[in-house]
């Protein structure tokens, strides 16, 4: 890390640092740190904190919110403007431009990142080096900050690298110290021992630096400080940038982060105790920058850092700010970044100011820390000045000048390590919080969805099943509007739970019926109040006192809670189902049980492929067999029927006491209906028998069908006649091939014209052709219909209308294009089970009920809705889920917080009519800070991605890529104002806990279901826009970041998966072997150095070239590696919705382009951006926006 | 030939012919002054097993217009090898296979005593006969399963090579694929929706264009199949009867639930409709039988006649009569317009209708009625009544051939002087226009060409003449006039058969001597053919107006053809071969055909139905019902059919053609009761009990449809069938003048025949009128 830090930053930073370094050492450190710092500070924020917070630092507490929050990349931007701007990060900020440009080579952003890093490792370094080496003084924080330096290359992902070495402990440190945030001295011991441990500790620290952001700042400040030559607030900053962060969150609001924090703070805190003499405030934060520092120790001191810290260093140097500015702009920002960056480097004025501010930041840093913990990328104010008064290229050339070889370098190059990294966060939770999440307390922040955490359900549901995008809410629209973060839930209501976990257990009130708010008809939930000696309870949505029914009176302990409180599960859970009465069914008539009807197309397309064969073949004892059933149940209740279609339809009645089965044929296509009632719909095990035979014939049938013409509307309308004449709710499996051109209603014509996609045009195209299946699936909801459609199709089958039946239905769709049975077969099978098995509600009525003062305004998913506030889904399984955006409509107040209730009436796969509940609380902010420190960003992405979806059928591809980022920045900008200290605009400082906004929101614009070009099918970007519009959190984060692990040195002896690496393909090494897998799709990249060793055991061939790549599974070999693999292969899709097919891919092989594909942080083939670029961008409209 | 009865019988014998006069007169004033109209009823397929087989063409007349076949009324000339039609009086060479012609040397067709002949189209294309089972599913178990074995049986009954399909229907209308193996397949239509022939052929799969090769997987083995578009759903019954057999046993009851207070839904108007299309789209022009099962009323869809409320009755004649059915027109407009389709391709639609209540056939009557089908109704399909009835749809006669015969059409030619004006009977117009056709129509006119789609020996036609002779011409040239009937069908064998009848009547001079005329009338036959007017008339004229008509037009026959003095009542005299002719009539107007009340609408239409169709004497029979009394007093005698008949000593049997009732006087019945036949000393009274059992079963063998039997006795609640049609001489207003050993009252307010007599008698004689 170290050495890549110094790459990018090093030598520039190198050079300034050497200025600085002699300045301070500190600078000399920060620079270094700046790099490491850059992480630290991108992690922890410090950066930014550092400086406002440094000086809030002691105060710690009451900074730390503000600094929390963001992560600045301005300091990255600025490329390390930030670090020069050590302004947050101060003199990093100068190094970091460097690195900034370096990384995207032209663009600023880069060297804004750069600059991050710079800003941290300024941040840290000073800290770190100051603060565990030098302890107090200003030198040790230099000192630190080498370390810290040394880290940051670790850090490379942060937190992993950089952060772990000197950023992991001082972070954890940090953590501990914010909690001990009195303590922070003692935290900036921590971070020091940390320091001393610094590399492995390192590693954390990062992590934990992102919360420890208020640790960070002090680093941040720290690092301007030592810009400054002062000591302490260098050390506050850069350090606290990193490490305080992750505290100060921890400390001041995480209990959590604390207790992290400590335990590896605890080994740095020690190494701290140096950093405590730094100054309390500003040491602490030292400390934590240390941590980032890391890297800058890896830096070694300042020589080594040298590299990186010349960059920081120029920043660093004030003397040199402008020039480094300069400097840096011309490498990072040369370009457009370069504005932005070199704004960053404006920021210079900040390092001055961080200086100042710094300190006092630091105190707030400790507050503030968490939030911002990266953020200073660019930021570097220096940058920014340069900007102004050069042209951008002028910058260019004249830091090019200035620094030719780093600086080319840098503009090159922005070290990607040093931009916020997915897997350093993931990592971190996981390292955190892969334990219990008890969801006792209002508006607690879940775990990561990445994190393998368990739920203990205590009157909150479990985050499964609803996400938030926040978890603080402010209590006013206002604040809401400003921050421009969406208020926005993500309901996955029968989410699979893990199997320590418990089901919501099922209250049955008998005759009584579900005990409601008489006003506003919320059900009984554990937050109502009861009063009155019990005799009342007060509804907590709308306030209303209801009167409890004699029948279900209780009376009421001392604490003013029913004493059978504990004994109902409605009174103590956040999730629980309850029984239904006649009043909530459809015509208050009991409902039967649900009926699944297979519909299976047996056109030649169809046979010829296999699928009819294979269908018949398995369906019954592979598929069928998995028929979901109540709890207890012996044998499955639902019903399952029969149908096959070509240009007419054929039922079957397999009533059980035929002896044989009786096929009728219905060709009335006008007007169809279902012909038959009695034995069409049949319990598996009465009829098994007939349905073997059934099976058996169905493929002789029509073996020799030369049926080219298809039709879906009337085979729908059947499945839908039978199922409403049958009075049953049900799902229809319809196994369709090609487009439904046959005369008939429904029928379509082929309008594909790919060209279109990515056009202005495109709409007409992703829209439905007419609005048959539209209106067709406003009749199937009606009748409790869900159509699950498994298309296998050849060529263009107008998914953009027929997804529509699944959209409103809320059916899933799966396409299986140039089906062949030998070779797909298995998936598909896998997929129809899976579906099958998991099939949880049907004819479901969802609603959403909220605490006065605000309400649900709009809904997303796959679902119809006739009103306003009643979502109406035919079928709901484990995997889909509803986003529901909610705004204001009054104040909500602080003190009492706000909940939510989503109450799900279904009727189950037995055929009862229940409600499912899912309760959560909030808790409510006056204070953007607060907003900013608790949001979720899964959910926000995931959020985003279906607004975006919506968007493409109103708008026109740049429109919605625009809103996209214009959102992003203007969030990022918000926190920037109103949370980060007031520091250099160059400065690109980020929100603790959206860091990686940027990264996931350029994800969201480049993904082929948002914003696919020609290169997709219409059909995919139809299909992925669909499956998009229903993806739970889960799925959204692994499909727009997708997850890619090396294989090649698998560990065999373990059982936990392989580290993921970013995707990119900067990581990919010609001799590895790399697994990548967004929930979709699965590939296998083989490198074309691979170990021959590996591809014969593997594969059992003695080269990469003799694979087979047709095949799509792996061959079972006999030994370690082999099974390890196929364990690996196997728990992935495990893990996912559907069965993940496997496409071996070799290096420089034809398919490599579309493997290349999903390396989001890459440029697109598309032209879409790579992550160093969108991040420039962003922090470019950021500060326009500040400006 | 003694007398006229003779001559008539001996005519009717030969060719299956009875007209109302054997004697015409001459001009057409007469003509239309001898009230009962010049007509005929005419049996075309009448059996005649002493018939000579011809297996060549008939010889036709050269003339365009005239077209005639050489019969033996034509004048031959033996040594020019010509023959001069006797209709048109063209001269017509023999063709040459006739050169060995002499005196000696006769064709068939020129021996007189074979005025009726049949010829064999050999060279015409053999195609087996179709039967197509159209199956309502809505019934009681029971019925269900009985008519499943009584069709599973009728496999057994048909030729071999026959062609048989399958049709369902309850809520929906199933198209049964016969001979698919592994799963039974079936093509399902909604019951609600009326398709035309091109849909249900597009639906079928069996258009011309749609190949079928899926599901002909049979198919290369056998090309002929391969040519039958509808193979799939028609198939031989040697090829299909086990699987049919199997199918018809797995067949359900309609599955589709039934609601409290709900008829079941039941598609009969659609099922009928894609019977008839897809027999029209596959097998046009080819004999074919559809033969309906029916247990309830049509209840939803085109042809429905009642809705599915319980609490909705179906119409009764009162409705009718007030117009308040809501859905009879449409419906008898659907049913109609499906018979003239069917009746176009020559298809004929059977109706076995077996339900408690009315099942529609008053709306579905038009189906039988154009094509010739049977008309059955009885109440459950689990009787003998049914069984033994559809047994007899597939009786074979002597040779072992089917008696039933397909595609008939009917052709009249008449001698100048006459015209034909019209037809009555199981018939449908074939529109042809013709010399001998007469501008005034009776019956179906307009046409010298009818279509019959399907012939039993028993059918027969009215046929009504015109007389055209203007009235100071002279008697026409050689005195006779002369109609040739002309009949095609294709028997049962699959051949093409033409059967030719000729007859010639003298003429008379009405002016001059009417008593030749007069005394050739024929009353049974003119009863019968007054009968079929009557009810003609009925079927669209009030019932009242029919009344009155027949009223006034016995009367005029009684001023015309009566001897009595003017305004003496008493001197009436009627000469014998009229005598009955007013009995007729009085139980004619008393009996169901005219007679609405106490039945249902169904009912009417199955009675007239069947007075269309039947000959002579079964007519007669259904007009005034014959009764036999049996009683140890001597051997079994015909009695009155008057209440004075039934005493207490006698076991009367009675034959109203729907009914056979066999009454047990009171002393035979306490006497039975008391179980004296069980006694061996009285072993007469047993013989005696069994005589009018024999008798019956001797009827009910022979009759079709299969009558109701019932036993009764005196007192008994089913006598209420003999005392409905015996002549009501005592009832409750005339106790005084019985009460002694005779008879038993009528409560009964119509008037008996000596009082209708008496009016007549003084009408007829009154001057005023």
């Amino acid at each position: 890390m170290s050495a890549q830090y110094p790459g990018n930053y090093g030598h520039p930073p190198g050079q300034g640092y050497a200025m600085p370094p002699p300045v301070n050492k500190g600078n000399m450190p920060p620079n270094q740190p700046g790099q490491s710092g850059i992480f630290g500070p991108l992690g922890s924020k410090p950066a930014m904190f550092n400086p406002n917070q440094v000086q809030n630092g002691p105060p710690g507490p009451p900074g730390p919110p503000g600094p929390q929050g963001d992560n600045r990349f301005g300091a990255p931007r600025g490329a390390m403007p930030g670090q020069p701007p050590v302004g947050q990060f101060n003199g990093v900020g100068g190094a970091p431009p460097m690195r900034g440009p370096p990384p995207q080579g032209t663009q600023p952003p880069n060297t804004q990142f750069s600059g991050m890093k710079i800003t941290d490792q300024h941040g840290p370094q000073p800290p770190m080096g100051q603060n565990p080496q030098h302890g107090q003084n200003n030198p040790s924080n230099r000192n630190a900050p080498p370390p810290m330096g040394g880290p940051p290359t670790s850090t490379s992902t942060f937190q992993s690298g950089m952060g772990p070495p000197r950023m992991g402990p001082p972070p954890t440190s940090m953590g501990p110290p914010p909690t001990s945030m009195g303590p922070p001295p003692t935290s900036m011991g921590p971070p020091a021992t940390s320091m001393g441990p610094p590399l492995t500790n390192m590693g954390p620290p990062p992590t934990s630096m992102g919360h420890a952001p208020t640790i960070g700042p002090p680093a941040s400040n720290i690092g301007r400080q030592p810009s400054m030559g002062q000591p302490p607030t260098s050390m506050g900053p850069p350090q606290n940038m990193a490490m305080p962060p992750t505290n100060m969150g921890p400390t001041q609001g995480m209990g959590q982060l604390p207790s992290m924090g400590p335990p590896q703070g605890m080994g740095p805190p020690q190494g701290m105790g140096p950093p405590q003499g730094m100054g309390m405030g500003p040491p602490q934060g030292m400390g934590p920058p240390p941590s980032r520092m890391g890297p800058p120790q890896s830096m070694g001191h300042p020589p080594s850092n040298i590299a990186a810290p010349p960059v920081s260093g120029p920043h660093q140097n004030f003397g040199m700010p402008p020039n480094s500015g300069a400097s840096q702009f011309t490498g990072g920002p040369p370009p457009p970044s370069g504005f932005n960056q070199s704004p960053g480097p404006g920021g210079f004025p900040p390092p001055g100011h961080t200086h100042g501010p710094p300190p006092t930041s630091m105190g707030g840093m400790g507050t503030v820390p968490p939030s911002s913990q990266y953020n200073a990328y660019s930021g570097m104010p220096g940058q920014q000045q340069p900007h102004d008064q050069f042209g951008q290229a002028p910058y260019n050339n004249q830091f090019g000048n200035q620094r030719p070889a780093p600086q080319q370098q840098q503009p090159r190059k922005l070290d990607p390590d040093q931009m916020p990294s997915p897997i350093q966060v993931i990592e971190e939770d996981r390292r955190n919080r892969s334990d219990l999440f008890v969801t006792n307390a209002k508006g607690a922040v879940p775990p990561l969805v990445t994190t393998d955490y368990s739920v203990q359900d205590q009157g909150n549901c479990s985050p499964r099943f609803m996400r938030s995008t926040m978890y603080n809410i402010p209590c006013t629209s206002d604040i809401l509007k400003t921050s421009h973060i969406p208020f926005s839930l993500t309901v996955t209501p029968f989410a699979k739970l893990k199997p320590q976990e418990s089901e919501p257990p099922l209250v049955d009130f008998g005759e009584l019926g579900p005990v409601r708010c008489k006003r506003c008809k919320a059900y009984i939930n554990p937050f109502m109040q009861f009063i009155d000696g019990g005799r009342r309870f007060q509804c907590v949505f709308c306030g209303c006192s209801t009167d409890v029914p004699n029948e279900y009176f209780a009376h009421l302990d001392h604490t003013g809670r029913r004493v059978d409180c504990y004994n109902r599960a409605e009174l103590c859970l956040g999730s629980y189902e309850m029984t239904a009465t006649k009043d909530y069914c459809k015509n208050s008539v009991v409902p039967k049980e649900p009926a699944f009807i297979f519909m299976i197309d047996v056109s030649y397309n169809s046979v010829k492929s296999g699928l009819v064969n294979l269908i018949c073949e398995r369906l019954k004892n592979d598929i069928l067999v998995n028929l979901p059933k109540e709890v207890d149940a012996e044998e499955s209740e639902i019903r399952v029927g029969f149908a096959t279609y070509g240009k007419e339809l054929h039922f079957y009645n397999v009533k059980g006491s035929l002896a044989q089965p009786q096929m009728l044929v219905v060709s009335d296509l006008e007007d169809v209906f279902v012909p038959l009632l009695d034995g069409f719909l049949v319990k598996l095990s009465e009829s098994s028998a007939v349905i073997d035979s059934l099976l058996a014939q169905i493929p002789q049938m029509f073996a020799e069908s030369r049926e080219t013409e298809l039709v879906l509307g009337p085979v729908i309308q059947a499945g839908l006649d039978a199922l409403k004449s049958a009075e049953r709710s049900g799902k229809l499996f319809i196994f369709h091939t090609s487009l439904p051109i046959a005369e008939a209603p429904g029928k379509l014509k082929n309008r594909d014209d790919r060209k279109l996609l990515g056009t202005d045009k495109e709409k007409t195209l992703l829209s439905p052709q007419n609005n048959f299946y539209t209106k067709l699936g406003e009749d199937c909801v009606a009748a409790g219909c869900c159509v699950e459609m498994f298309l296998f199709p050849n060529s263009y089958v107008d998914i953009a209308t027929l997804g529509e039946i699944c959209r409103i239905t809320g059916g899933n769709m799966y396409k299986y294009s140039y089906f062949q049975a030998d070779i797909d077969g298995d998936r598909f099978l896998e997929d129809l089970s899976r579906q099958v098995q998991h099939s949880k509600a049907f004819d479901v009525i969802l609603r959403v009920r909220t605490s006065t003062g605000i309400r649900p305004v709009d809904f997303y998913g796959n679902f119809y809705m006739a009103n306003t506030t009643d979502v109406e889904i035919a079928a709901l399984d484990c995997d889909q889920a509803i986003n529901v955006e909610i705004k204001h409509d009054d104040k909500l107040s602080e003190a009492d917080g706000a909940y939510v209730q989503v109450a799900i009436l279904f009727t189950s796969v037995g055929g009862k009519r229940r409600l499912r509940l899912h309760n959560l609380s909030f808790n409510c902010c006056t204070q953007m800070a607060d907003l900013f420190r608790s949001c979720e960003l899964d959910t926000l992405v995931n959020y985003f991605s279906k607004q975006a979806i919506r968007n493409i059928l109103n708008t026109n591809p740049k429109q919605v890529r625009e809103h996209i980022m214009n959102e992003v920045s203007q969030i990022l900008a918000c926190y920037r104002k109103n949370c980060a200290n007031p520091s250099s605009a160059g400065q690109l400082i980020l929100p603790e806990c959206m860091k990686l906004l940027p990264l996931y929101s350029n994800c969201i614009i480049k993904n082929d279901g948002i914003q696919g070009g020609s290169e997709i099918s219409t059909d995919d970007r139809s299909y992925l826009t669909h499956l998009i519009n229903s993806m739970s959190v889960e799925s959204s984060s692994v499909f727009f970041y997708p997850r890619l692990l090396p294989l090649h040195n698998v560990d065999t002896e373990t059982k936990e998966l392989p580290s993921a690496i970013r995707c990119s393909s900067d990581r990919l090494q010609d001799d590895g072997v790399y697994l990548l897998e967004n929930g979709l799709s699965m590939f296998l990249w083989i490198g074309h150095n691979v170990q021959p060793k590996w591809v014969q055991s593997v594969f059992g061939v003695n080269s990469a070239a003799q694979i087979d790549i047709d095949k799509c599974q792996l061959v079972n070999m006999d030994n370690p590696v082999s099974q390890r693999l196929a364990e690996i292969i196997k728990e992935i899709r495990m893990d996912r919705h559907r069965y993940l097919k496997l496409t071996i891919v070799r290096q420089r092989d034809k398919l490599e382009s579309w493997f290349n594909h999903f390396l989001v942080e890459d440029k697109g083939l598309n032209g879409s951006a790579s992550y160093v670029d969108f991040l420039c961008h962003i922090h470019k409209e950021i500060r326009n926006i500040l400006s | 030939m003694a007398t006229y009865q003779e001559f008539i019988q001996q005519n009717e014998d030969r060719d299956g012919v009875r007209f109302s006069w054997n004697v015409w007169p001459s001009s057409r004033l007469e003509a239309t002054r001898m009230v009962v109209p010049l007509g005929c009823l005419y049996t075309p397929l009448k059996e005649r097993p002493d018939l000579p087989p011809i297996q060549y063409d008939p010889i036709l007349c050269t003339r365009p217009t005239c077209r005639a076949i050489l019969n033996p009324f034509c004048q031959i000339d033996y040594r020019a090898r010509m023959w001069a039609c006797n209709f048109c009086f063209q001269r017509n060479p023999f063709p040459p296979q006739y050169a060995a012609i002499s005196e000696q040397h006769q064709p068939a067709e020129i021996i007189p005593q074979f005025s009726t002949l049949e010829y064999t189209i050999t060279r015409a294309s053999c195609s087996p006969p179709i039967f197509l089972i159209v199956l309502d599913t809505c019934m009681e178990e029971e019925d269900l399963q009985a008519l499943k074995e009584s069709l599973q049986m009728s496999l057994s009954l048909l030729p071999p090579n026959a062609l048989i399909g399958l049709i369902t229907y309850g809520k929906m209308v199933q198209v049964h694929e016969l001979g698919s193996e592994g799963v039974s397949k079936s093509y399902v239509f909604r019951g609600t929706k009326d398709l035309n022939a091109k849909q249900i052929q597009d639906m079928l799969g069996i258009g011309k264009g749609a190949s079928q090769p899926q599901q002909n997987r049979g198919g290369p083995q056998n090309p002929q199949a391969q040519q039958l578009p509808s193979n799939r759903f028609l198939q031989p019954v040697h090829k299909c009867d086990m699987s049919l057999t199997d199918l018809l046993g797995e067949l359900q009851r309609d599955p589709w639930p039934v609601a409290q207070g709900k008829r079941p839904l039941r598609s009969t108007g659609v099922a009928l409709s894609i019977a008839v299309g897809l027999l029209e789209c596959t097998f046009p022009n080819t004999g074919a039988r559809v033969m309906l099962f029916t247990g309830g009323s049509c209840t939803q869809g085109p042809g429905m006649v009642v809705g599915d409320e319980l609490k909705h009755p179906i119409r009764s004649h009162h409705d009718i009569e007030k117009d308040n059915c809501k859905y009879m027109k449409k419906a008898m407009k659907h049913y109609e317009s499906l018979a003239n389709r069917a009746a176009n391709n020559g298809h004929v639609i059977d109706l076995y209708s077996c339900a408690l209540d009315q099942t529609g056939l008053h709306e579905m009557k038009f189906c039988p009625k154009y094509t010739g089908g049977h008309m059955v109704m009885g109440d459950s399909f689990n009787t003998s009544l049914f069984k033994q009835t559809f047994q007899r749809v597939f009786s074979k006669d002597s040779k072992g051939e089917f008696k039933m015969a397909f595609g008939a059409s009917v052709e009249v030619k008449c001698s100048r002087e006459v015209k034909v004006s019209g037809a009555m009977g199981p018939l449908v117009s074939l529109g042809v226009k013709g010399p001998s056709v007469s501008d005034t129509e009776i019956g179906l006119g307009g046409t010298c060409q009818w279509k019959l789609c399907s012939l039993y020996p028993n059918t027969t036609l009215g046929l009504f003449f015109e007389v055209v002779n203007q009235h100071n011409a002279p008697i026409p040239q050689g005195g006779r006039g002369y109609v040739q009937f002309i009949t095609q069908y294709q028997h049962s064998s699959g051949q093409r058969r033409v059967r030719v009848t000729t007859i010639a009547r003298n003429w008379a001079d009405a002016s001059t001597s009417l008593q030749h005329i007069s005394a050739g009338f024929d009353q049974e036959s003119a009863a019968v053919l007054m009968g079929r007017i009557a009810v003609y008339r009925a079927e669209t004229d009030d019932g009242p107006d029919v009344l009155r008509w027949l009223d006034r037009m016995l009367i005029r026959l009684c001023q015309k053809f009566g001897e009595y003095n003017k305004d003496d009542p008493n001197s009436f005299r009627f000469s014998e071969n009229f005598s009955l002719y007013p009995q007729f009539m009085f139980h004619l107007r008393r009996s169901q055909f005219l007679q609405v009340f106490n039945n249902s609408p169904d009912e009417t239409s199955y009675y007239r139905h069947m007075l269309n169709t039947e000959d002579l004497t079964q007519s007669l029979i259904m007009i005034q019902p014959i009764l036999y009394a049996y009683s140890f007093h001597g051997p079994p005698e015909p009695v009155l059919l008057d209440s004075s008949s039934i005493t207490a000593d006698r076991i009367l049997l009675m034959d109203t053609f729907f009914q056979i009732v066999i009454y047990h006087g009171e002393t035979i019945y306490e006497w039975r009761k008391q179980g004296y036949h069980d006694l061996p000393e009285y072993e007469n009274f047993k013989q005696l009990l069994q005589a009018p059992v024999d008798d019956a079963q001797e009827i009910l063998q022979t009759r079709f449809p299969m009558p109701r039997y019932i036993v009764t006795e005196w007192d008994g609640s089913q006598a209420r069938f003999l005392l409905s049609k015996v002549n009501p001489s005592q009832t409750h207003n005339n106790m005084y003048g019985f009460g002694q050993d005779s008879g038993a009252p009528v409560l009964t307010d119509d008037v008996s025949l000596q009082v209708f007599m008496d009016h007549l008698k003084k009408l007829a004689a009154s001057s005023s009128s």
